[in-house]
């Protein structure tokens, strides 16, 4: 009422482009899902279902089910990694007056910038020239590479002047600085990193080149799912497709739930 | 013994060694990587040696062997292509969940909006081709309406690839222009129209110029993410024509050719830089 | 008489269930500055967005200049606004911004330059014009908005707490400088504050708002020294309200029984009618002098020093009831001390309501 929007944008219109485009945006996903409980073998119509069969053919594969858990594994151990480093950092840099201070924050974000494709064949031929194996710590030191300005960014961008005052407080009291960090500074930022650390989860888990170029023999979920691709549209590949996005969305919603229910508070 | 004050740990020492970890591992897995690519780059593949001697050969090579270079043009294409029509797409959208929708809903239409933005990248493409390949929901659906009478395939070609990526920058680009246009003072709309602006051209004088910023933010990412990726090309776009990144892959995977894949890097890189130098000024506009 | 510049006819507004105007009536002269006043969420603030368009009145009609606009968009209204963050658009220089409206109205080119660089000038900023907004400080921003909104001509300019982001000196500066803008251009003003001193600084008429209704309408001196109800009394500055009722009422002349004492003093009220006298502080002497009644002896609890005065708080002997005052700068006080205390019963107002 307060504000008059474009009177052009008369309802009908509106609505049926709202209708549309969020059609547009379903589609391919709820095709997928659906046809995750197909009877026959083929992901395409008519539909025959519902059935379990290829839920149940993706839990009784072995390879699949270690490409889970090595995905569960990278995703957990590179975000932890990634924002233990990118707190501190994010901490150093927001409270003491570094020289350069702009100059270090734009080389800590620059991954960011820059394609995955090209940070991971960066990384392949380092490994190999270095002749490091290609291995689920590979994967995991690429992870972090991506994740590392993700996480210091979230953190770096939350931490204002208001905390600052709150950590000085703190030490007038007589706080030493690990007491500070650990009593203060972290349960205060807990939102932040909690961010950071979900979103990094989320990010790995769904991480596919890099994961590609520097693994060999233990590979993590979207490479199983990519060689699976070869057998051309498989029930299957819909029935890990639509689990993996249920793991994702369960992930996205629980941060969305935390974060969001702490700031209300 | 000079007259000192007692000395404590100084707090830049200090900083120093919290900064130092994230410092040395983006060095090591990052920095140093770029740097041995951009040597390697200017090595060759001789056989199947490396003859570590510097000099301008892929780069020669990338621009007289037609197909090489014909990919970044494709790429270059596809990338605006997406860009463009990803913006135009998804304005409306964003306007309409911050505007149309009551505040209460918006949070849940939002959300709704994006959700399929967290399906895996890769199943993404694939779903895709359930949707688009001979025999799936596309062409079923045209025989049924009896529109064609052979079914009919829609991918493995540029438009599959425009088509997969539309999808998933149209919801990142609704988010964030929905987040700039949220975040607009309702008076600067309430001053336009104070001022005699009727609701189009306080649209064109001052939404639209105001949200410019959201609107750069997301089609500079999208141009990032869009030139990089070799995922969606290479599920929906087919054999008939390659982009950068899969040409790239191409030099690994079947002629294990490093020093032209680093080259092809290096350009891909330069692109993105130059087009980044080209958006810097929208990128990092003061938003008073 | 000519036309009013603005009149709200029977006016209510209501959002979902509640009330946020109820029953306004107001007429406002062309060329007055006229200040509503009152708490936030009095509806202040609705009904000057009534007046600019922004909201429709659930009931009434509001007219401008004679003709009534009560379902005009904004864009089509004679009003301008300048807005309480200002509104100023950041992706424009400043000329850009003042001539916006001269632009919307398919003013000349050249029209537009002379008129934004005359409406620069009047509000002291001609050399701004290439500036961006954020170069800005505070008050030049506040400035360039009163010169944004002015520049177009409007029938009436209403300003929505324009003051409230600026620091003391800076507002007490802005005040006189609107005044005086007012004065030159003789554009009606209708200006929105909490501030009971900007009201009476700056306006020719107060309207005092309170809970969505009119309290009371008159100019600065008539509302500070005969307020018309409690609320205005204790909204308008300092005051002492005393309780009591009519014990004695002849014509004009009636007797106020208060815990005080009796005051004869005129008015009208009716006999056994619950009512309150408003007895301003500095209506409060430490000595008796030509009319002044004797309200009774007091202690000094607290004082503190003002600059131009010093402002007590003293207890009334036998009783409870405490009483603020103000004594003169030079007269030193401390708490503990007696004073007896007289008032002038002309300087005491009779509330009713």
């Amino acid at each position: 009422m307060i504000h008059r929007a474009l009177p052009a944008l008369r309802a009908a219109p509106v609505w049926i482009y709202v209708i549309l485009i969020y059609g547009f945006i379903f589609l391919p996903v709820g095709v997928l899902v659906l046809f995750s409980f197909q009877g026959s073998r083929v992901p395409v119509p008519p539909f025959n279902g519902p059935s379990l069969q290829w839920y149940e053919a993706v839990f009784t594969d072995e390879r699949m089910m270690d490409a889970l858990t090595n995905s569960v594994i990278v995703a957990l151990a590179s975000s932890l990694v990634s924002v233990v480093l990118g707190f501190l950092a994010a901490y150093a840099l927001a409270r003491h007056r570094l020289p350069f201070a702009r100059v270090l924050q734009g080389f800590l974000t620059a991954p960011l910038t820059v394609s995955y494709l090209i940070i991971a064949m960066g990384l392949l031929i380092t490994f190999n020239q270095l002749g490091v194996p290609k291995s689920l710590l590979t994967v995991g030191i690429g992870h972090v590479v991506i994740n590392l300005p993700l996480c210091f960014a979230i953190v770096y961008s939350q931490m204002g002047a208001h905390q600052a005052n709150i950590e000085r407080a703190a030490r007038d009291l007589g706080a030493r600085e690990w007491q500070v960090l650990a009593l203060v500074t972290v349960p205060m930022m807990w939102p932040a990193l909690f961010a950071g650390f979900f979103l990094s989860v989320t990010f790995s888990w769904d991480e596919f080149i890099i994961a590609f170029m520097v693994s060999r023999f233990e590979v993590t979920l979207p490479v199983e799912i990519w060689s699976m691709l070869r057998t051309g549209l498989n029930p299957k590949t819909n029935a890990v497709g639509s689990f993996v996005f249920l793991i994702s969305v369960a992930t996205v919603l629980l941060l969305d739930f935390v974060v969001f229910r702490r700031k209300k508070t | 013994m000079t007259d000192r004050p007692p000395r404590y740990l100084s707090a830049r020492v200090r900083a120093w060694g919290l900064l130092l970890p994230a410092f040395l591992w983006t060095i090591a897995f990052f920095f140093a990587p770029l740097a041995i690519m951009g040597l390697y780059s200017l090595w060759q593949r001789v056989g199947t040696r490396l003859v570590s001697e510097i000099s301008l050969q892929n780069y020669e090579k990338f621009f007289a062997k037609s197909f090489l270079f014909q990919s970044l043009v494709n790429s270059i294409e596809v990338t605006v292509m997406v860009t463009v029509i990803s913006v135009l797409l998804a304005y409306p959208l964003a306007y309409i969940l911050a505007e149309r929708v009551p505040r209460r809903w918006q949070r849940l239409a939002l959300i709704l909006a994006i959700l399929p933005f967290w399906t895996s990248y890769v199943v993404r493409s694939y779903s895709w081709l359930l949707v688009l390949s001979e025999g799936g929901i596309l062409s079923n659906f045209l025989l049924d309406m009896g529109i064609t009478e052979d079914p009919v395939s829609f991918a493995n070609n540029r438009g599959a690839t425009v088509v997969g990526f539309v999808h998933f920058f149209v919801m990142l680009l609704t988010l964030t222009i929905y987040a700039n246009l949220v975040q607009l003072s309702p008076s600067y709309r309430k001053a336009a129209a104070d001022l005699g602006a009727g609701p189009l051209r306080a649209f064109l004088h001052v939404t639209l110029p105001l949200t410019l910023p959201g609107i750069m933010v997301g089609a500079f990412l999208t141009f990032v993410l869009c030139i990089g990726d070799y995922i969606t090309p290479q599920i929906l776009g087919g054999s008939r024509e390659l982009l950068l990144p899969q040409t790239i892959m191409m030099q690994i995977a079947r002629r294990s050719d490093f020093p032209m894949a680093s080259a092809l890097a290096m350009i891909l890189m330069a692109v993105v830089s130059l087009v980044y130098l080209a958006c810097a000024r929208w990128l990092k506009i003061d938003r008073v | 008489m000519t036309l009013p510049a603005v009149e709200f006819r029977d006016i209510a507004m209501r959002f979902g269930g509640k009330v946020a105007l109820q029953g306004i009536n107001l007429t406002i002269e062309a060329g007055s500055f006229v200040v509503l006043l009152g708490p936030s969420g009095g509806g202040k603030t609705t009904l000057l967005n009534i007046l600019g368009g922004f909201l429709d009145p659930t009931e009434g009609r509001v007219f401008i200049d004679g003709r009534d606009v009560t379902r005009m968009p904004p864009a089509k209204r004679p009003t301008t606004t300048v807005f309480q963050d200002y509104a100023l658009f950041p992706h424009m220089s400043i000329a850009a911004n003042v001539a916006f409206g001269l632009k919307m109205r398919r003013v000349a080119k050249d029209q537009q330059r002379i008129r934004t660089e005359r409406a620069l000038d009047m509000v002291g900023l001609g050399h701004t014009a290439a500036r961006r907004i954020h170069e800005l400080s505070g008050g030049q921003r506040q400035r360039i908005a009163l010169a944004r909104a002015l520049v177009v001509e409007p029938s009436v300019l209403l300003l929505d707490e324009p003051l409230g982001a600026l620091d003391l000196k800076l507002r007490r500066q802005m005040q006189e400088e609107l005044k005086l803008i007012q004065k030159r251009v003789g554009t009606t003003f209708v200006h929105v504050t909490h501030d009971q001193e900007e009201a009476m600084a700056i306006g020719d008429v107060i309207v005092v708002m309170n809970d969505g209704f009119i309290e009371d309408i008159g100019s600065p001196e008539r509302v500070y020294l005969q307020p018309s109800s409690r609320f205005t009394a204790n909204f308008m500055g300092d005051n002492n309200l005393i309780e009591g009722s009519i014990t004695d009422a002849a014509g004009e002349r009636i007797h106020v029984e208060t815990t005080f004492g009796g005051f004869s003093l005129t008015g009208k009220a009716d006999k056994g009618a619950k009512v309150a006298l408003s007895l301003r502080p500095e209506h409060l002497h430490p000595d008796a002098a030509g009319e002044r009644a004797k309200i009774g002896t007091a202690k000094v609890v607290e004082s503190g020093f003002f600059g131009t005065h010093h402002q007590c708080m003293a207890k009334l002997d036998g009783s409870d009831n405490t009483v603020k005052l103000r004594l003169p700068q030079k007269q030193m006080i401390r708490p503990g001390e007696a004073l007896t205390l007289y008032a002038d019963p002309a300087d005491m107002v009779l509330l009713t309501r």
